[in-house]
C-alpha cells in the first residue's frame, strides 16, 4: 500500500511534467512553418494578415498557381467569380504574386497590457480586502464578505464578458470617453476577475500571522497600521508573492471575457481606451478559419504566450520568493 | 472484473452503433445556424428522424466533409465542381440569408447608404459623419459632425465573407487590397471589433455613431436601425423580406456548375444587393445517406418557408428549389 501510494503520488507529479513538455513540442512543431518564414521579427511585426505584393519573374508565378492547385486548403481563399461578369474577372493576377505576412507585436503588447492594468487595478484594491477581512472587520464580517469574494472566484468568465459589455464598458465610456470595447475596459474586467483570488489567498496569509508576533507589537505600542506594516505584511509576503503569481496566470490566459471587451483589431493602441487584441483573444477568434500558415502564425503566438508566461511566473517565484525568504 | 468490462465494452460499442445509425450528422457555417436548427426540431415531430448540426464555421464544415467525418456540411462559401469532383462532393444551396448596414446615429433614421459610402466606410476613409460621400445620398437630412465607429466582426464568419465579396464585387480597389476573407484585419483606426453577431448587435446598440454590418435577424431582434442601401441597378432598397426574395430570385445559381456562385449584388431593378446563399456538402459515395439529407431539405424547401421568414432567412424561390431537385435527381441522391 505504502509503495503504491509514493508511486501513484509521484506519476501523477511526472504527468504534470510530461504534459508541459508535451504541449511545448506541439506548439513548436505546430508553430514551425511560421518560425521559419518569419523568425524572430515575427515579435516586432505589427501587421498581422496583410498581404503584401511579391515581385516575382513569371516562371516562379507559374510554380506558385500550380502550387495553390494541388493544395486543396490554399483553395478555399480563391475568390469565386460570375463568369457573366467580366467587370470582376481577375486581371492582375498573372503578373503579381501576393504573400500574405504575419506579426505578432499588436497582441503581445495587447496582452502585456491588459495584464499590466488589471494588475495595478486589483492589487491595492485586494490587499485592502485581505487586510480588513483579516484583521479589521468583525469575526461575522469578515465570514459574509469573505464568502461573497469566493463567490466572485467562482462566476464562468463568459458571465464576466457579458456583464462587462452590456453594463460595464458603457460606464467606462461615459467617464473616460472613446471606446466602449477597449484595453482600458477589457483590462479592469480583468482586473475584477483576479480580484477575488488575491483577496482570498492575502487574507489566508495573513491570518497566518501568530498572534504572539502582533500582541507584542501592541505591546510595545505600535498602532493598527504599524502592525499592519511592519508585522503582518513582512509575515505574509511569501502568500502575497504567491497570490499576485496565481493571478499573473489568470490574467495572461484569460480568453473570453476578454474577448468581447477587447475590441479585438489589430492595430497598437495609442491611448488607453483605443481597442486592441490580446494573444489569447486573437486565437481564439481566427482558430476556427484559420489554415495554412494563419494556423501556424496562431500556433506561433501561443507558444509566445506560453514562454511569456512561464517567464514571468518563474522570474517572480525565483526573485520575489528568495528575496522573501 | 474484466467480465463486467467486457460487457460495458460490449453495449457501449452497441450503443454507439445505434445511434451512429439514427442520426444524421452534420457539421459547419454557423450563418444559417438557428435556421436549420428550427428547421431540424420541427422535422423531428414530424418524422421522428434525428439530426445533429453543429456550428463549426464553414472551413471546419468544409474539411469535416472532406475527411467524411459528417454525413453533410454545411458552408457559406461554394466550392467549385473541380474542388467538388477531387474530393467527391455534391453540393446544393441550403438557404439565403441577408446582411444589413446597421446604425447608431441617435435623432436620425431612413439613413441612405450609396454603394460607394459602404466601401468608404469599411474601408476606413469616412471618419465623419457628415463626409459627403454619406450626405450625398441623404439630400435634407442634417447629418452630425462626429466622429465614425465601424462595427465588424472580430470572430472569422460566414457574414463577414459575404460583406467582402460583396465590397468586392462593388469596388475594384477592395478587391485588389483586401479581396473576399472570413476574417481581415480591417483597415482604418476608427473601427472595433464584437465577437459572434450578438457581440456585434450589442456594440452597435451602445455605441453612439456607429455603424456596422450584421445579418438581418440579429439586427431585426435587437431593434438595430437598418440603411436603406443602393443595389446594382442604382435603385434605393430597403432592407426587407420582399425584396431579398427579390434578390434571391435574380441569383444566377446553375446546376451545371454544382451551384457555384456567390448571389451578392444580385441584377434587378428591387433586389437589395446584400444577400449571401448558404451551402450543403454531401459525399458523393454514399447516396443512401445523401438520400435522408436531400429529403430533410426537401421538406424544408417545402415546409419550412415560415420558419425561415421568421428569422429573417429568405426561402429559396420554388424555380431553385425546382433545379436543386433535378440537380439530386441527377447525381442519384433523391
Amino acid at each position: 500500500m505504502e509503495k503504491i501510494f509514493q508511486k501513484l503520488s509521484l506519476s501523477s507529479a511526472t504527468l504534470v511534467f510530461v504534459l508541459l513538455i508535451g504541449i511545448f513540442i506541439t506548439l513548436y512543431s505546430a508553430a514551425k512553418p511560421a518560425i521559419d518564414e518569419f523568425g524572430l521579427h515575427f515579435i516586432i511585426n505589427p501587421d498581422w494578415n496583410k498581404e503584401i505584393v511579391v515581385e516575382t519573374p513569371s516562371l516562379r508565378a507559374d510554380t506558385v498557381a500550380n502550387d495553390a492547385e494541388d493544395d486543396a486548403i490554399a483553395d478555399e481563399d480563391d475568390m469565386i467569380l460570375d463568369e457573366d461578369d467580366d467587370e470582376m474577372l481577375l486581371d492582375d493576377e498573372d503578373d503579381t504574386v501576393t504573400k500574405t505576412i504575419y506579426g505578432g507585436l499588436v497582441p503581445i503588447v495587447g496582452t502585456l497590457l491588459t495584464t499590466i492594468i488589471a494588475l495595478t487595478f486589483a492589487l491595492p484594491i485586494a490587499m485592502g480586502i485581505a487586510v480588513f477581512l483579516a484583521e479589521i472587520a468583525p469575526k461575522n464580517i469578515s465570514y459574509v464578505v469573505g464568502i461573497a469574494i469566493e463567490l466572485l472566484a467562482a462566476i464562468p468568465s463568459i458571465i464576466f464578458g457579458m456583464w462587462g459589455l452590456y453594463y460595464f464598458a458603457p460606464i467606462v465610456a461615459d467617464l473616460v470617453g472613446g471606446y466602449q470595447v477597449s484595453l482600458l475596459t477589457a483590462g479592469l474586467v480583468l482586473g475584477v476577475m483576479i480580484l477575488p483570488f488575491m483577496a482570498a489567498i492575502t487574507r489566508d496569509s495573513m491570518n497566518t500571522t501568530p498572534a504572539v508576533l502582533k500582541e507584542s507589537a501592541y505591546a510595545l505600542g505600535a498602532t493598527k497600521f504599524e502592525v499592519i506594516k511592519d508585522i503582518i505584511f513582512p509575515y505574509s509576503k511569501v502568500g502575497i508573492i504567491g497570490s499576485i503569481i496565481l493571478a499573473l496566470g489568470r490574467a495572461l490566459g484569460e480568453t473570453m471575457a476578454v474577448a468581447f471587451l477587447i475590441g479585438s483589431i489589430f492595430v497598437l493602441p495609442k491611448a488607453i481606451n483605443d481597442p486592441t487584441i490580446s494573444i489569447p483573444v486573437a486565437m481564439a477568434n481566427n482558430f476556427g478559419e484559420a489554415s495554412g500558415l494563419g494556423e501556424s502564425a496562431l500556433f506561433y503566438l501561443a507558444l509566445i504566450l506560453f514562454i511569456i508566461s512561464f517567464a514571468v511566473i518563474s522570474l517572480a517565484k525565483f526573485y520575489f520568493l528568495k528575496k522573501a525568504k | 472484473m474484466t467480465k463486467v468490462i467486457k460487457i460495458a465494452l460490449a453495449s457501449s460499442v452497441l450503443v454507439a452503433g445505434l445511434s451512429a445509425n439514427d442520426v444524421i450528422k452534420g457539421s459547419g457555417a454557423s450563418f444559417p445556424y438557428s435556421v436549420y436548427q428550427k428547421w431540424i426540431k420541427a422535422y423531428n415531430k414530424e418524422t421522428g428522424i434525428k439530426i445533429d448540426y453543429i456550428k463549426k464555421g464553414s472551413s471546419k464544415g468544409i474539411k469535416d466533409a472532406k475527411a467524411r467525418a459528417v454525413d453533410f456540411a454545411g458552408t457559406d462559401k461554394p466550392l467549385s465542381p473541380k474542388v467538388l469532383k477531387k474530393s467527391g462532393l455534391y453540393q446544393f444551396p441550403g438557404v439565403v440569408g441577408a446582411i444589413t448596414m446597421g446604425y447608431n446615429l441617435p435623432g436620425i433614421d431612413n439613413l441612405k447608404f450609396s454603394r460607394a459610402a459602404i466601401v468608404a466606410i469599411a474601408d476606413g476613409s469616412v471618419k465623419y459623419w457628415d463626409n459627403p460621400i454619406i450626405a450625398d445620398a441623404n439630400k435634407g437630412m442634417k447629418l452630425p459632425h462626429k466622429k465614425l465607429t465601424f462595427v465588424h466582426r472580430a470572430d472569422g464568419s460566414g457574414t463577414t465573407y459575404n460583406f467582402t465579396y460583396y465590397l468586392s464585387k462593388v469596388s475594384k480597389k477592395w478587391r485588389k487590397t483586401y479581396g473576399a476573407k472570413k476574417s481581415l484585419s480591417w483597415p482604418g483606426d476608427h473601427h472595433i471589433g464584437g465577437k459572434t453577431n450578438s457581440g456585434v448587435a450589442a456594440l452597435l446598440k451602445q455605441t453612439p455613431y456607429s455603424v456596422g454590418y450584421i445579418d438581418y435577424a440579429d439586427a431585426k431582434n435587437n431593434d438595430i436601425a437598418m440603411a436603406t442601401v443602393e443595389n446594382k441597378a442604382g435603385n434605393y432598397i430597403k432592407p426587407e423580406l420582399k425584396n431579398f426574395q427579390a434578390a434571391a430570385a435574380k441569383a444566377a445559381l446553375n446546376p451545371a456548375k454544382d451551384f457555384y456562385a456567390v448571389i451578392a449584388d444580385p441584377k434587378g431593378a428591387d433586389s437589395y444587393p446584400m444577400v449571401a446563399a448558404t451551402f450543403i456538402l454531401v459525399p458523393s459515395e454514399k447516396p443512401e445517406m445523401d438520400k435522408k439529407v436531400t429529403a430533410f431539405y426537401d421538406w424544408a424547401y417545402k415546409n419550412g418557408q415560415d420558419i425561415a421568414k421568421s428569422l429573417g432567412f429568405v426561402p429559396l424561390p420554388e424555380s431553385l428549389t425546382n433545379k436543386i431537385r433535378k440537380y439530386w435527381e441527377e447525381k442519384g441522391i433523391r
